[in-house]
């Protein structure tokens, strides 16, 4: 039986898709800090980032100054890079568990962090007069920490290794009993306030984000970016199964403890920061895939500008679309994605 | 490669799955690995491979402690077909075989092309250059064991470990793939179900039951009706084909 060979598939190949990406990223940053309650036209957002860069020399008004440069920008940033780092972690997580449904908060890291803003806002905790969003991002932070440790310690086996089956179980069970928490908790109080707030929290928001944050979130993404590129190949290695890697001169174990581990820490700072944004992690990095192939040198890229154009765009509707009030940018990621999404798994069944 | 396997063992909770075995692979030569389902080849290739450290003993290559080395400088010495490679990924034929170029990359720059020759020339004598930009899940079994036969090559080693590589293949398939084997004139370790294609193609047999090594030798030597029976627990008669001169194991039912 003679099967005519289907036509070359370019696709992993195509040259110049993630610089394409990377402009579409940077026009979104741009029309983003041009749209909001208070719209502005492109060219003075342009003079307005141009004068304060020192390259251009014009004359902005100290409104203009103030929208773009004080409040949008930061949030731009800030929305980019955790939109990179949660696409980037999700890919890392999937390729390194073999498992589709993989994503950033793996870990237990959405649920610790929950407990840990829960506590915060409901039972006002408070460490060394750190009061308000300080405390919460703090907060945040400690229960994300706590949690990865118990996901960690319930995962290792007797010879110290992170088999993934394991670890996906240790992360369901630490992320439901720290979600039973939140739930008693915020029940408790009694105080619709406060479960308004923590729920809001749950589904994310980048309105908090200043230029300190912002900075420290830019600076986190695009250093564990440089320390998973560095491992592209050895996660290429995992596509047959953690034998075939190891045969490839990967050390399996090692290399799942690193990355398991720099990766719970990305995704610890930008939950204490943003709250638990979903979808993003779980999504991009498959859309990535079907765009551009399965090689990590080329995915991880490209998971990152995908995540950082989503979640610029997410966060822009997530400002503007109702006025005088905020949609939690988590239910944007989803509403919008998912159907992109299910276009995307559409086609690529019919190509399959 | 000389492949110097120093009574070595392994096992998991305390139980031996390999138990003090010892074996020695002339350079260019073909062994071959049989025995029944438990008795620890897989978990002996794996050693072998370096994937697993031995509990005790060493595997020496030319004469270096191969779990001394660094994983990638192994990685570069001894390949590894597994009987049953799967992937739910949409990889091409090519960036399977690309696969065994990443022992010999370093790290910067991420994906840098490197090693075409070696990639051409691993899909040309794997016989999987046509297959180039097909992809995995449209491929038959043979052709999926050629294209990791091809990968294995790719990462140009001089010691190659089969784990039960004809497993899923039809007959022509499996005399195939032993034939390209053969050809290649690597060190090659394979363990193997099928006691004729082991006698037909292998320099020398190594029978393991529970993890230790019961018999090894010629062919001619090992394969006996008693080791069948001892081994397999099979009435068998071991004879030699008289039209195609091999040793032919005929079982009674």
């Amino acid at each position: 039986m003679h099967v005519a060979a289907p036509p070359v598939v370019a696709r992993t190949r195509r040259p110049g898709v993630i610089i394409a990406m990377a402009v579409v990223l940077l026009s979104s940053m741009v029309a983003a800090l041009a749209l909001g309650a208070v719209s502005m036209p492109v060219g003075s957002v342009l003079e307005v980032v141009g004068r304060r860069l020192g390259v251009a020399d014009a004359d902005v008004s100290l409104l203009d100054d103030q929208i773009v440069w004080q409040l949008r920008l930061p949030r731009v940033l800030g929305a980019a890079a955790t939109g990179a780092g949660l696409a980037l972690v999700g890919a890392v997580l999937q390729s390194l568990t073999r498992n589709d449904l993989a994503d950033p908060y793996l870990l237990g890291i959405s649920g610790g962090a929950s407990v840990g803003a829960v506590m915060v806002i409901v039972l006002g905790v408070s460490v060394a007069g750190i009061t308000g969003s300080a405390m919460l991002t703090a907060g945040a932070f400690a229960g994300a920490l706590a949690a990865l440790l118990v996901v960690l310690l319930l995962a290792s086996d007797r010879t110290g290794a992170l088999p993934p089956a394991r670890t996906i179980l240790a992360g369901v069970a630490v992320g439901q009993i720290c979600a039973a928490y939140t739930a008693f908790v915020v029940i408790m109080s009694g105080d619709s306030d406060a479960a308004r707030r923590v729920l809001s929290w749950t589904l994310g928001s980048l309105a908090g984000v200043r230029w300190g944050s912002a900075i420290f979130l830019v600076v986190v993404t695009l250093v564990v970016a440089v320390v998973v590129m560095a491992f592209a190949s050895d996660l290429d290695a995992f596509a047959f199964g953690e034998s075939a890697a190891g045969s490839l001169g990967v050390n399996v174990s090692r290399l799942r403890w690193l990355l398991m581990v720099v990766t719970a820490l990305l995704t610890a700072c930008l939950v204490s920061y943003t709250g638990a944004i979903g979808f993003v992690g779980l999504v991009v990095p498959h859309i990535a895939r079907m765009l551009i192939g399965v090689r990590h040198h080329r995915l991880l890229p490209a998971s990152a500008l995908g995540g950082a154009t989503l979640l610029v765009w997410a966060d822009t509707a997530a400002r503007s679309l109702v006025s005088s009030q905020e949609i939690p940018v988590g239910v944007v990621t989803a509403a919008v994605g998912a159907p992109v999404f299910a276009v995307l798994l559409r086609k690529a069944r019919k190509r399959a | 490669m000389r492949v110097d396997v120093r009574a070595v063992s392994w096992g998991v909770g305390g139980r031996r799955i390999v138990d003090g075995v010892s074996l020695t692979c002339e350079p260019g030569t073909v062994t071959g690995l049989l025995g029944p389902n438990g008795s620890g080849k897989t978990s002996l290739l794996h050693v072998l491979s370096g994937l697993r450290a031995p509990a005790e003993g060493a595997v020496l290559v030319d004469g270096r402690d191969l779990h001394a080395m660094d994983a990638r400088t192994r990685a570069r010495r001894v390949a590894l077909v597994e009987q049953h490679a799967s992937t739910d990924l949409d990889l091409s034929v090519r960036e399977v075989v690309e696969l065994g170029r990443i022992p010999h990359r370093g790290r910067w720059p991420a994906g840098a092309a490197e090693g075409g020759e070696a990639i051409e020339a691993a899909m040309r004598i794997g016989r999987v250059a046509e297959l180039a930009g097909r992809r995995w899940q449209t491929l038959s079994g043979g052709e999926r064991q050629r294209a990791q036969l091809a990968r294995a090559l790719a990462q140009e080693p001089a010691t190659l470990i089969l784990d039960e590589p004809t497993n899923h293949l039809d007959l022509g398939h499996q005399l195939d793939f032993m034939r390209t084997v053969r050809g290649l004139g690597l060190t090659t370790i394979a363990a193997l179900h099928d006691l004729d294609l082991a006698a037909a193609f292998c320099d020398r047999l190594v029978v393991l039951n529970a993890g230790r090594v019961v018999a090894q030798g010629p062919a001619a030597d090992v394969l006996t009706s008693q080791l069948v029976a001892d081994v397999y627990g099979v009435t068998a008669h071991v004879e030699r084909h008289h039209r195609a001169d091999r040793l032919h194991v005929v079982w009674e039912r």
